[in-house]
């Protein structure tokens, strides 16, 4: 049992951490140091600006999309290697979240169903930062239940034709191609009717919309599809697939481990640490001790966890659905972290924004946090893939598996 | 990096968890439990033939000369398998603290009997309510004598010898307390076998009346030596507490499906599933931050203090929710003497009190966590 790299890990890490060390964007590592869940502030750039020229730089120098095949883009390196880069890019990681979508889950769902000449065309751009990608899944009528989607393909000549609305697609404003699942045949049953496509988000009929959040931000939009045309070519998969090119782009999600999860915890400590309250230090105080430990071990937990994980990953394993775990605690215990810290503050505890303690800090990470609780597979589908995939529990009894798409009621009184 | 077991370490596991099976089922463990036996005497004498009890005692003094992380690979099966039998008292507190501070004569004596399952021995830490604390030891040591009674004393009914924590001095630091080894056998030692939470594991009370001690360690190191020992034996005991959390959980979730209620598999219900799954998630935890403790114990690593307690919290938390919840997913079968579930719920409880109590360790952590962002 160790810590310690393989001989090929140094030489990778090493070679890593001094072109990381000689040209990472430094002028912002203090505040994407300072940045927590809900409240990312450069205070002299851009953000989108600065992510997209630090992936072109990693890009011209070969370390974009580190698991990719160097033909599309990427550096062909190993699963253990990625993860040593994220830890050696460390704050700078920050940067890469407007493009976890396009590289963890369309670019590997076009690896695997587009057609050659459209991989050679749309990786590279998308591995360099030029191209920005969304994934076009879940629905007002699908959300846990993706598979319950409406939107409609249609097929008119060589092209389809879609309409329809999806939601909670992060980054489809400042999208320029998109994956997107849609209901190509109703009249059988929910997960057999489906196809998968990408398209231009610039074209005809596309609107996007975006969300006012309930914490006030908005990082998601709502896009709504009016006759848009989608030529065959640029379907994923086969017509009636589509559910299972999903679990691809899904299982690709999943298997991108290894980037640290937000607890709040080492922003609650550190608070702690120097708060005052009315009977003295913070950290002196016995409810505040015990709290503080609980998460402590849930935070340490998830890196160890991780570790192991990762170790998996070194001996040529690949992840399983053991990883759920990381969201469904980090999620809820930063909700609770964040309601402790205010709690700490009294009636100031209220005040938000720039003016609150820490800038706001706590305050933005509650009112963001219930979204980590619900995005990207809820608490409650997370169980379930612990239940059934783990521990071999029975799968939901499902009253719609048989059941045309068509004839699944729509509403519940 | 490999931060998991080596093969040899997990051929051992699967080793262990086999001799087990074969000697400790639930009906093994149901004698002592039943007090027919104060501790199953044969599984004891097997685990000495295996070589488990002295794993990790060096072979000059006839242990096994493993080490650390395959102890902790054993403790996870003795957890497991809810072992009736004094190991972590003679393995993890009598055997570390005379790896740590005892003279070559005393090591020479003690542990070749430890691994050879001639001799059980215990920490006679406790003297009544309270937890971990120089303050909390009255019992005096003078002139080659102690006096005073500790209680509780894990296996103290059972065991040979015992390593006792005394007072020698009243300046009201850590350096008041010295360490003794005491003959329990010898005059001038009253033992008392108390009723407790969990029959498989004994409790006493021992009085001391001018019994003989030598020291264990130098006089005034006792409180350093005991905090050390304290930690190695989290770890380890944290490994015991993993082993029986996945027991528990893998009987909860057999029980689920196996069990028909309203048409279906019990386990077919969210309600149920999703207990389940929580069970999961504290025992992955546990076990993820055992996994560090076991790292910085066998490096005996400078981080060894903080894992060490986020090892106890965690396990600690993990095994008691797995315990209790099995008997949940049971219902009321699981509320039966006849069902194994209690036995865990009640292994589970008392381990949580056994090293100091869950807040004791909880504070530990925060000073320990502390002093490192101190340095």
């Amino acid at each position: 049992m160790n810590f310690d790299d393989t001989p090929q890990e140094a030489e990778f890490r090493s070679l890593a951490r001094a072109w990381i060390g000689a040209n990472a964007p430094k002028e912002y590592e203090e505040d994407l140091r300072k940045s927590s869940l809900g409240r990312t502030v450069l205070k002299n750039g851009n953000i989108l600006e600065v992510a997209k020229a630090w992936q072109r730089k990693k890009a011209d120098a070969g370390w974009a999309c580190l698991h990719w095949p160097k033909e599309y883009g990427g550096r062909g390196s190993s699963p253990i290697e990625r993860v040593i880069w994220q830890q050696e890019e460390g704050p700078f990681g920050q940067l890469s979240r407007m493009f976890i979508i396009g590289h963890g889950m369309c670019g590997p769902t076009m690896m695997a169903f587009a057609r050659e000449e459209h991989k050679r065309t749309y990786l590279p751009p998308l591995a360099s930062g030029e191209k920005v990608w969304c994934q076009l899944f879940s629905e007002p009528a699908g959300g846990s239940d993706v598979a319950g989607l409406r939107t409609r393909a249609e097929k008119d000549g060589d092209d389809w034709v879609i309409n329809g609305q999806k939601i909670w697609t992060s980054g489809a404003h400042y999208s320029d191609y998109g994956i997107l699942l849609t209901r190509t045949d109703p009249t059988v049953p929910k997960h057999k009717g489906l196809t998968m496509f990408f398209l231009d988000m610039k074209s005809p009929g596309v609107e996007v919309r975006p969300i006012k959040q309930a914490s006030g931000a908005s990082d998601f939009n709502e896009v709504y599809f009016t006759n848009v045309r989608i030529p065959d070519h640029q379907r994923l998969g086969e017509v009636g697939d589509g559910w299972n090119v999903s679990l691809t782009t899904l299982m690709n999600e999943r298997s991108a481990i290894g980037a640290a999860v937000s607890t709040g915890f080492p922003e609650l400590f550190e608070y702690c640490s120097s708060l005052m309250l009315d009977d003295g230090p913070a950290i002196e105080d016995r409810a505040v001790r015990s709290k503080l430990a609980n998460w402590a071990v849930k935070a340490s937990g998830l890196k160890y966890t991780s570790m192991r994980a990762i170790s998996a990953l070194s001996k040529g394993e690949r992840p399983g659905p053991e990883n759920s775990i990381g969201k469904l605690v980090a999620g809820s215990m930063i909700q609770d972290v964040a309601t402790y810290a205010l709690d700490l503050q009294g009636a100031s505890g209220v005040v938000s924004g720039e003016d609150a303690e820490l800038a706001g800090r706590f305050q933005a990470m509650l009112l963001r946090a219930p979204g980590t609780r619900v995005e990207g597979g809820t608490d409650e589908i997370m169980r379930n893939i612990i239940a059934e995939r783990v521990l071999g529990l029975p799968g939901d009894i499902r009253v719609d598996k048989d059941v045309p798409f068509n004839k699944i009621p729509t509403k519940g009184r | 990096m490999n931060f998991d077991f080596s093969d040899d370490q997990k051929q051992l596991r699967d080793q262990a968890r086999k001799f087990l099976a074969e000697k400790c089922s639930p009906k093994a463990v149901r004698v002592v439990l039943d007090g027919k036996a104060p501790y199953d005497k044969e599984l004891w004498k097997g685990l000495a033939e295996m070589g488990f009890l002295g794993v990790a005692i060096p072979e000059d003094f006839g242990g096994a000369g493993a080490g650390h992380l395959e102890l902790c690979v054993i403790a996870e099966e003795m957890g497991r398998a809810n072992a009736p039998v004094p190991f972590s008292s003679t393995v993890y507190l009598a055997a570390e603290a005379l790896l740590i501070a005892g003279s070559d004569a005393q090591k020479k004596k003690w542990l070749p009997a430890i691994s050879s399952g001639d001799a059980i021995g215990t920490l006679a830490l406790f003297e009544g309510k309270g937890n971990p604390a120089p303050k909390n030891v009255k019992l005096t040591a003078a002139n080659g004598v102690l006096n005073g009674v500790k209680k509780p004393v894990a296996d103290g009914a059972i065991a040979d010898f015992a390593v006792v924590a005394a007072r020698t001095g009243s300046s009201g630091r850590d350096g008041d307390i010295s360490l003794f080894l005491v003959d329990l056998k010898a005059a001038g030692v009253e033992v008392k076998s108390l009723t407790n939470l969990d029959p498989t594991r004994g409790q006493a009370e021992i009085i001391f009346k001018d019994a003989k001690a030598e020291p264990l360690g130098a006089g005034g190191d006792g409180w350093s030596i005991l905090t050390q020992v304290l930690d190695r034996a989290a770890v380890l005991c944290a490994f015991e507490q993993v082993g029986g959390s996945d027991r528990a959980l893998e009987m909860g979730r057999d029980y689920a499906l196996d069990r028909i209620a309203f048409g279906r598999q019990i386990g077919s219900f969210q309600a149920v599933k999703h207990m389940l799954a929580d069970m999961y998630v504290s025992a992955t935890l546990a076990r993820s931050n055992s996994y560090y403790g076991a790292w910085a114990l066998s490096t005996n690593a400078s981080e060894l203090p903080e894992a060490a307690a986020a090892a106890r919290i965690s396990a600690t938390q993990a095994f008691q929710h797995c315990a209790k919840n099995n008997i949940q997913v049971h219902g009321g079968m699981g509320f039966t003497w006849e069902f194994d579930c209690h036995m865990y719920y009640r292994r589970a409880n008392a381990m949580a009190l056994g090293l100091g109590s869950l807040s004791y360790w909880e504070d530990q952590l925060i000073d320990r966590m502390r002093k490192k962002n101190a340095a």
